[in-house]
């Protein structure tokens, strides 16, 4: 984890406003995002200069560039390793890594699970819109089945990844989902994946206004959002609804949806949540909760300590350096056999 | 056979040490070429094997051979022809008896020639007769018989003991080189340290080949090559890949950066990524990444930090680094890519040694994107070249290829270990903050190299990445800056001219044949030029080790000889690509595509015959 230094740094989002004219359609969940990574930043005590936005392509991935930060702008599905990189060579950075739907479970699928499983300490914010935009208008790995796009006009027949199970499959050790315009909620969600140390896996509820709009209405408007999604916060009760009469309970290994003071149950009946618990069961079933059974779950829904990659590198070149008596290139050329003529 | 005890004192001799995949020649190769380099001959060598790691036993095709070539003499090649062949079954005579020298010594174990063995080597009678090898000095030896007799005692389990007979035949073949045991008995005590029981075994048996060899002396030749006259300092053996990634090793000290490996397991590139694993001592970071590509862009991305970065591959994943080494042209970061190339197209010959991913290098790439091709000419080479393109890399700011090949990967030779001290200096042109704001693609007005900014240093925050950017580090879009950004990132691999060492020709500055390789071909080149300048032909020779830019003096090293020959082993990348960029002269090629190095009498076969047309 990148250190917080002790001099303080009074920024504001602002400060991380890039020169560069933001190129999003108007109305973008996109503008959300990023706004509330600005007002994260500023919040955080980092210098400036530790932090690198790397991205991979697709209209996420332009948001390097509109952070006035150090910033990459990579290939197609590659952020996480351009990531990783750059991690292992300096661990003192922050380092973020902005993707979507495609670019992290299409073609970088490969390169999102690795990164997972390894741990290393990057954070990545992953715009779940469920449709190729730049592209204008393809399914992507998200897509609902039976979706109607350009490359699937009778509706697509491909069962979409769920990015939370995905996460848990791959031993990930923090996994959070937010909504673009749920600046409070994003904001507590971006600033505890800053803080966690490890691979932080945040999923946000993207909408794109022009391909794909109103894919999540139903856990984004007003009217309905509060019934249709559960904010998880560690500790607290898993009670949701409009008038907070909802709650979860595991039956039978399952989990239910309730009616707090129906049939008997009262709140202490329903779920507290333990974001800490290691054993992934309980955080794969919130993950994976969907309508109409379930509500969506929002907020960090599982985040445990672990030992990072780039912790165990430091910690076994720290060994090795120990033990070894090669201390220059000179010592290396002239260890094992060698002779003098 | 002969009857009398004979010595026969020579110049140089090829051993080659042959048998099935799992009967350990390549150790009994290694153990005697670097008892042979200790003694203070000069050496090459060259394993061949197959590419399964058990092919089926006793067939021809799961043969694995290592071949040694000592000399009193400077040794340049591994040699055509072996003068001595260890062959552990019929499967290894078959397969060599094409490449064994004019009263060449079998040593052959016996007890492995029964019907069935005969048979599956595809032999259908007597193979020495049948291969017409009957005028060879033939040792045949019950190895098998021999080791179970010296180890009847041994409370290792049969298996074990059979595995012991590459030690037979080795202390055999010291025997018949007069030479020392002590470092094969040292590396088995350090080896089998923690099994004394199979220490034991292996000295034992050793020492029961080299007086086995003793007893039966009358019926064989045995040869004295005196040691070589060379250079003063300290020597040590080294393969291809070693010297890479410790030139790489070296760069990084030198340019005091910190060295990053990303990399993912292909033969024959695997042994780089695994010496750099080795070298947490010196601080090289490794990542074994989850695909080739993964291994480029953490590379890339590790570049961006501030590190020297490498990945290192062989031919297929070179092809899928393409993508991202376009990235390192587009975002203009220093990047080494090591391609050690192997037979292709495809999984084509993965152990075999073949130069022709050389267009590849130059242009397999969408887009117009240079980057600074190199190659390395011996194993040994490798530690310069590969340190030269970390130097070029960071200094000019760009990616740079460096080709070598299976043939020098594996293959070893001795080595006078430089000091740190000699190797050139390497400046990184950091950017440093002033009043006016970093602009990323600003240059260097000579070298056209732009300034290096990493994260942690403040007030110099920017993007890069591979969308078209101004001066200013913008994305834009501007035709005529897309047309300015293409020529000065071409002008910038171009000036990397001004660092590559003029063409050292081989002979006379004017004749009527020059002989021209690229890269390993170097070898084979030299030796056939030079022995063929005793021989009073008029022929010099060049191999170049800079293919983009090339050398300064090319054209007027061309200028000086009536024809023009390029030996390489593919179809004639180099010639092409010299037609291309010094228009005015005739190329001939010579070229080989079988999976193998050239032979020194191959080259100069050809080489008469073009001497002799008019």
């Amino acid at each position: 984890m990148a250190e917080t230094t002790t001099h303080e740094n009074h920024y504001v989002a602002k400060d991380f406003k890039s020169d560069q004219e933001v190129r999003w359609c108007p109305g973008c969940g996109d503008h959300g995002i990023l706004t509330s990574l600005q007002k994260t930043l500023a919040e955080l005590d980092i210098p400036k200069e530790k932090y690198v936005f790397v991205s991979g392509i697709g209209c996420s991935s332009r948001l390097p560039y509109y952070m006035n930060t150090y910033g990459f702008h990579g290939i197609h599905g590659r952020a996480a390793p351009i990531a990783t990189g750059i991690k292992i060579a300096n661990p003192d950075l922050m380092v973020w890594m902005m993707t979507g739907d495609g670019d992290a479970l299409a073609i970088g699928g490969n390169h999102f699970i690795h990164a997972i499983r390894r741990n290393i300490d990057i954070k990545i914010i992953l715009f779940n819109n469920e449709i190729y935009g730049l592209t204008k208008g393809q399914y992507s790995p998200t897509s609902k089945k039976g979706l109607v796009t350009k490359t699937s006009p009778y509706g697509t027949i491909e069962e979409p990844f769920k990015i939370g199970e995905l996460t848990i499959g791959a031993s990930g050790r923090f996994f959070a989902r937010t909504v673009d315009y749920n600046l409070q909620l994003s904001n507590e969600v971006y600033k505890e994946a800053a803080l966690f140390n490890g691979t932080a896996m945040v999923e946000v509820i993207q909408n794109c206004v022009i391909f794909n709009d109103g894919a999540h209405d139903l856990i984004t408007n007003k009217e309905t959002r509060d019934d249709n999604t559960i904010v998880l916060r560690h500790g607290e009760p898993m009670i949701f609804g409009k008038n907070r009469d909802k709650g979860l309970i595991l039956e039978n290994l399952k989990l239910k949806v309730i009616k707090i003071g129906e049939n008997g149950i009262t709140e202490k009946d329903v779920l507290v949540h333990d974001a800490h618990e290691p054993n992934p069961g309980i955080h794969y079933r919130l993950a994976g909760m969907h309508l109409p059974e379930y509500p969506a779950a929002l907020g960090v829904i599982r985040s445990i300590k672990d030992h990072t990659y780039d912790e165990a590198m430091r910690d076994q070149h720290v060994k090795v350096q120990e033990a070894s008596k090669i201390k220059s290139v000179d010592e290396l050329l002239r260890s094992g056999a060698t002779w003098k003529k | 056979m002969e009857k009398r005890l004979k010595v026969i004192e020579k110049d140089d001799v090829v051993i080659r040490f042959s048998g099935d995949s799992g009967d350990g020649m390549q150790l009994t190769g290694t153990l005697f070429s670097t008892t042979s380099a200790l003694f203070g001959h000069d050496i090459s060598t060259f394993p061949d094997y197959p590419s399964e790691i058990r092919a089926p036993q006793g067939t021809v095709g799961g043969v694995s051979g290592f071949q040694v070539h000592i000399g009193h003499k400077q040794v340049n090649t591994p040699g055509d022809y072996a003068d001595v062949l260890v062959a552990m079954n019929p499967a290894a005579v078959r397969a060599n008896a094409r490449y064994l020298a004019k009263g060449s010594t079998i040593i052959y174990d016996s007890d492995s020639f029964t019907e069935k063995q005969i048979l599956r080597a595809g032999y259908k009678s007597d193979p020495f007769i049948e291969d017409k090898l009957d005028g060879m000095h033939l040792i045949a030896a019950p190895i098998t018989t021999l080791v179970k007799e010296a180890l009847k005692n041994s409370e290792l389990d049969p298996k074990s003991i059979l595995r012991t007979k590459n030690m037979f035949a080795l202390g055999m073949v010291y025997w018949l080189f007069d030479s020392k045991l002590k470092y094969t008995e040292d590396f088995i005590e350090d080896k089998f340290g923690k099994k004394p029981l199979m220490a034991e075994a292996n000295s034992k048996v050793l020492r029961a080949g080299y007086y086995y060899a003793e007893t039966i002396q009358a019926i064989a030749p045995s040869y004295r090559v005196s040691p070589a006259n060379i250079e003063k300092g300290i020597y040590r053996n080294i393969n291809g890949n070693q010297a890479t990634a410790w030139g790489l090793l070296a760069a990084a000290e030198k340019a005091g950066l910190k060295l990053f490996i990303g990399s993912y397991p292909i033969t024959p590139a695997t042994g780089i990524l695994e010496e750099m694993a080795l070298r947490k001592d010196l601080g090289a970071k490794s990542l074994q990444a989850e695909d080739e590509i993964a291994g480029i862009c953490s590379a890339i991305g590790a570049s961006f930090a501030g590190s020297l970065a490498v990945t290192s591959t062989s031919g297929p994943g070179f092809a899928l680094k393409s993508e991202a080494l376009n990235l390192a042209v587009m975002t203009e970061l220093p990047l080494v890519v090591i391609n050690v190339q192997r037979g292709g197209p495809s999984t084509g010959l993965p152990t075999k040694t073949e130069q022709a991913d050389l267009w590849q290098a130059l242009y397999g790439r969408n887009g117009e994107s240079p980057v600074v091709v190199m190659a390395a000419g011996t194993p040994s080479d490798c530690f310069y070249y590969a340190f030269k393109a970390a130097k070029i890399a960071v200094e000019y700011m760009t990616p740079v290829v460096l080709l070598t090949d299976s043939y020098l990967a594996n293959g070893s030779e001795p080595w006078r270990i430089p000091s740190m001290s000699d190797m050139p200096s390497i400046k990184v042109p950091w950017a440093e903050k002033t009043d006016t704001a970093y602009l990323p693609y600003d240059r260097d007005p000579v070298k056209h190299s732009r300034k290096w900014a990493v994260p942690g240093m403040e007030g110099l925050e920017h993007r890069v990445g591979g969308l078209e950017k101004t001066v200013r580090g913008s994305v834009s879009y501007t035709p005529e800056n897309h047309e300015y950004m293409v020529k000065i990132r071409d002008a910038k691999v171009e000036a990397v001219a001004a660092d590559v060492p003029d063409l050292k020709v081989i002979g006379s500055k004017t004749g009527d044949l020059l002989v021209i390789g690229w890269g390993s071909s170097h070898g084979h080149v030299v030796t056939a030029v030079t022995e063929l300048q005793e021989e009073g032909y008029n022929v010099s020779a060049v191999n170049f080790n800079y293919i983009r830019p090339l050398p300064n003096n090319t054209a007027q090293v061309f200028e000086g000889f009536k024809k023009l020959v390029v030996c390489e082993l593919n179809l004639g990348q180099f010639a092409n690509y010299l037609r291309i960029k010094h228009q005015k002269y005739t190329y001939h090629q010579y070229n080989k595509v079988q999976g193998l190095p050239f032979t020194v009498r191959e080259i100069k076969d050809y080489c008469i015959i073009m001497l002799e047309e008019k």
